[in-house]
């Protein structure tokens, strides 16, 4: 449970917490996503899968605000938030890395994380946002580097960073976009066992991921993207086993 | 009336162009917001009236001095003043606050060395100035004169962009400096250029206002201004849009100075600005992102 | 540790009041050219902190002093006598910040060169505006100033102004305002992802910047007693203004403090024997700072002091 936070129910719930529906972004007339509708259930990690260039990206920036999508609607408990600004989807409690890491190199790594705890859904001030930061900081195995800047950070700890901040507003759900891209096999551990931590809080997590193990190990559903449009949908185990699925990431010969 | 003010704007819309031209290439393809553009523009003015009346020489015949040197000139202050500018800036950003402060220097050097040499004074020569009869209604010689020529450099440059080698590589910068590195297009040349060949379409836009302007050391800060809106008007780097902008922009501002009051023009240019970072910020031809 | 107020602010905050009061008494010595140059260096400090407060974190470079000081300025002419002073002050805080807010609403959702542009002819388009009115509407331009106020009251309240621009700049820094403002100047967009809205904290800080220099105006227009547009809305203030910050160095409270008094001083020597180069010297400092003092004065200074013998040994032992 992340400091200062509220209590949530254990394990997964029926009722659908982000829906995402008939959602379509066209830059000119390439359909970046085509008509994807799925739900989210309250403590679900759902694994958003498919081959590069399928869309999962631009899916997170509709889901988030900072594209605007052409068509469809994305709501949080029945609130839609199609068409608000980033900064009110935030605050709403959608909160989001980002594919390529995105640090504040003039803050240090406490003053990043309390960014999240300060403008967030949380909205704190003072010590007590200072004390969620450094919650975070241990929880995240950074305890001890809080004064340290993203410059003399590895990728990996700037990556921890960046999850510290996400969490720090408390937010209702969680966007991790390739948050485990480039990461040794030592540090993948670490980083499955962090994610897991979140779904053991009961914490909703949307996650575009191309590490098979880490899907395989931490998802309990998946949306397969192919070409913007939605090719499947189910367990891990369903989805990766689907030949629809095999063909579009490995081609004909392989299905 | 509705006439006189219609060709009126027409013809002064004509130079309004070519300097929004200019600075739409310098902008837009050599990413560097001028903004001593209408002391560029003032400058070639008191070249032609100095050559005109010191050298006899005519107007027409000044083009052909004034705009090569303003081309030689901007590709020197392209090549020594602001490369180290493009070298340093780490993004887009920076090098927009550096050349916006880089530019404002040379704005007031320009005006300091005007100032210096005619002072304070309004100055106008007379060429051409015998009245022709247009739709019942007359109009300057020097101004048609001024319009037909802006309107063939307008038209050249157009066909040179859109049918050169140079012309398609400058386009392709304008897009993105990085892709058309890739494809094997010498960028920073090719900005070099772009950057010289706008400060020559403005100061063949201030060779041309000279001949039926008045004008003083001072003014160039109104024409960056109008020069500005035009260009984020019409899109930043798009040439059409920039030609119908200045015509657009001559006429509002003919209309609120003939119908309203002479000392409103630039409220009317401003008004102008204002609806489009309203309604188009990204200009009247520009796609919505 | 940005919250609790440090021992080493305390004693910075007593020096700043030990100085202002040091400066209080300049009227007591002399009330010649010493006063005047007093009055002309504590309005440029209070205008280039001000201008600081908003274009050293947003990067945005606003020429709208001019805009600002002239619209401060004319509010006196307009009330003077028919208002008490504080009311008038009152009043031009008000035209200040209701015309940085117009001016922020229209172009601070777009990019820094929208507002660049605007900014730019707006002293020029006010000018103009201001000029038709008078014109059409009150029949004439210029306006005589009659207000009962002395050379030395007008230093007091420029000095005034110093120290609650000062502390204003040292509120924000505190404040989640200060805060959002270094997460936007790092990265915009992960500012407006974890929830800040760039927008209003831009605009806010606009107004408080166009506030405080409108202010400026409104103290300044007395030594004027005559004014009119052309007087008020004088571009060339906008220029200096900038200049001053950046050659001290926008990113620091203290920066365009040391910005202003080489400067001033040096504006005042050029103008004085040289009427007609102001301008060149103008762009020649423009071009200088720009090359060779892109973080200014400011920045060159904490360089240097972190380069001493004693700080190096400091921050050797800090890291061990």
């Amino acid at each position: 449970m992340a400091a200062g936070g509220r209590r949530r129910e254990q394990g997964v719930s029926a009722a659908p917490q982000l829906k995402v529906a008939d959602l379509t972004k066209a830059f000119g007339g390439l359909l970046a996503v085509n008509q994807i509708s799925f739900d989210v259930r309250r403590g679900e990690i759902l694994g958003l899968l498919g081959p590069n260039g399928s869309g999962k990206t631009t899916l997170l920036n509709l889901v988030s605000g900072a594209m605007l999508p052409t068509r469809g609607t994305v709501s949080l408990d029945g609130r839609v938030l199609t068409g608000l600004a980033p900064h009110r989807i935030a605050r709403a409690g959608v909160s989001r890395t980002f594919q390529l890491v995105r640090m504040l190199p003039s803050l240090s790594a406490l003053e990043n994380v309390m960014v999240g705890a300060v403008f967030g859904p949380g909205r704190v001030w003072g010590g007590e946002a200072e004390a969620i930061g450094r919650a975070l900081l241990e929880r995240v195995g950074l305890a001890g580097r809080e004064s340290l800047h993203p410059a003399a950070m590895t990728y990996i700890d700037q990556k921890r960073v960046e999850l510290a901040r996400a969490l720090a507003g408390d937010p209702q759900v969680l966007l991790l976009d390739e948050w485990l891209a480039g990461l040794n096999p030592t540090e993948l551990q670490t980083g499955i066992a962090l994610i897991e931590s979140l779904h053991a809080e009961g914490r909703t997590v949307v996650m575009v991921e191309h590490v098979m193990d880490a899907i395989r190990s931490l998802c309990d559903r998946c949306v397969v993207m192919n070409a913007g449009a939605k090719l499947a949908e189910g367990t891990a185990e369903e989805v990766l086993s689907n030949p629809e699925v095999i063909r579009a990431y490995l081609g004909d010969e392989h299905a | 009336m509705l006439t006189v003010i219609v060709v009126t704007s027409l013809l002064l819309g004509g130079a309004y162009a070519l300097m929004a031209m200019g600075l739409t290439l310098q902008y837009g393809v050599a990413r560097i917001l001028n903004l001593s553009t209408g002391e560029t523009l003032v400058g070639a003015a008191f070249a032609s009236f100095w050559l005109f009346t010191a050298a006899k020489l005519s107007p027409l015949l000044t083009l052909l001095v004034v705009v090569p040197a303003a081309f030689v000139l901007n590709w020197l202050i392209y090549r020594y003043l602001l490369t180290p500018l493009v070298r340093r800036a780490k993004n887009r950003g920076m090098l927009e606050a550096d050349s916006i402060l880089a530019t404002f220097g040379l704005l007031f050097v320009m005006q300091g060395l005007m100032l210096a040499g005619f002072g304070g004074n309004y100055y106008s020569y007379s060429y051409l100035a015998q009245p022709v009869t247009l739709f019942d209604h007359t109009f300057g010689l020097n101004r048609l004169v001024a319009f037909a020529i802006a309107a063939a450099v307008a038209l050249g440059l157009y066909l040179g962009l859109s049918h050169t080698r140079q012309g398609m590589a400058i386009r392709a910068v304008a897009v993105n400096p990085l892709a058309a590195g890739l494809v094997a297009i010498d960028v920073p040349r090719t900005a070099g250029f772009a950057f010289a060949l706008g400060g020559a379409l403005t100061a063949c836009g201030g060779s041309l206002l000279s001949m039926f302007l008045t004008f003083n050391a001072s003014m160039g800060v109104v024409f960056t201004m109008k020069a500005l809106i035009i260009v984020i008007m019409g899109g930043v780097g798009d040439i059409r849009g920039a030609v119908i902008a200045a015509l657009l922009l001559a006429l509002v501002e003919t209309m609120v100075a003939s119908l309203i009051d002479p000392g409103l023009t630039l409220a009317a240019t401003f008004l102008l600005f204002v609806l489009t970072l309203l309604f188009r910020p990204q200009g009247i031809m520009g796609k919505r992102a | 540790m940005i919250f609790s107020m440090q021992r080493r602010e305390v004693a910075t905050m007593a020096a700043a009041a030990a100085a202002l009061a040091v400066l209080a008494g300049l009227p007591l010595a002399d009330d010649g050219f010493w006063l005047a140059l007093g009055i002309s260096i504590a309005s440029y400090v209070a205008m280039a902190t001000a201008w600081a407060l908003f274009s050293g974190p947003t990067n945005y470079v606003s020429l709208a002093t001019a805009a600002f000081f002239g619209s401060g300025a004319y509010v006196v002419s307009a009330l003077a006598e028919s208002a008490p002073w504080p009311v008038i002050l009152i009043a031009a805080a008000a035209v200040g910040a209701l015309l940085a807010f117009a001016v922020g609403v229209a172009t601070l959702r777009l990019s820094g060169v929208h507002f660049v542009i605007f900014t730019f002819g707006l002293a020029e388009l006010i000018r103009q505006l201001v000029t038709w009115y008078q014109t059409t509407v009150t029949g004439s331009v210029g306006r005589y100033i009659f207000v009962e106020i002395s050379a030395a009251q007008i230093y007091w309240q420029l000095l005034a102004l110093c120290g609650l621009t000062f502390f204003i700049g040292w509120a924000i820094a505190r404040s989640r305002l200060g805060f959002a403002l270094r997460v936007i100047g790092d990265d915009e967009t992960v500012a407006a992802h974890s929830g800040i809205n760039t927008a209003q904290c831009k605009v806010l800080l606009f107004c408080i910047s166009g506030t405080l220099i409108a202010l400026v105006g409104a103290v300044m227009a007395p030594r004027f007693t005559y004014i009119e547009p052309s007087i008020a809305y004088g571009s060339m203030v906008s220029f200096q203004v900038v200049i001053m910050a950046l050659l001290g160095g926008a990113r620091r409270l203290w920066g365009p403090l040391v910005g202003v008094l080489p400067f001033t001083l040096l504006y005042e020597l050029i103008s004085g024997r040289f009427p007609n180069h102001t301008h060149l010297l103008l762009g020649i400092a423009f071009l200088l700072i720009v090359y060779f003092v892109p973080q200014g004065v400011s920045g060159l200074l904490v360089k240097a002091w972190n380069r001493m013998p004693w700080r190096r040994a400091a921050a050797a032992g800090s890291k061990a």
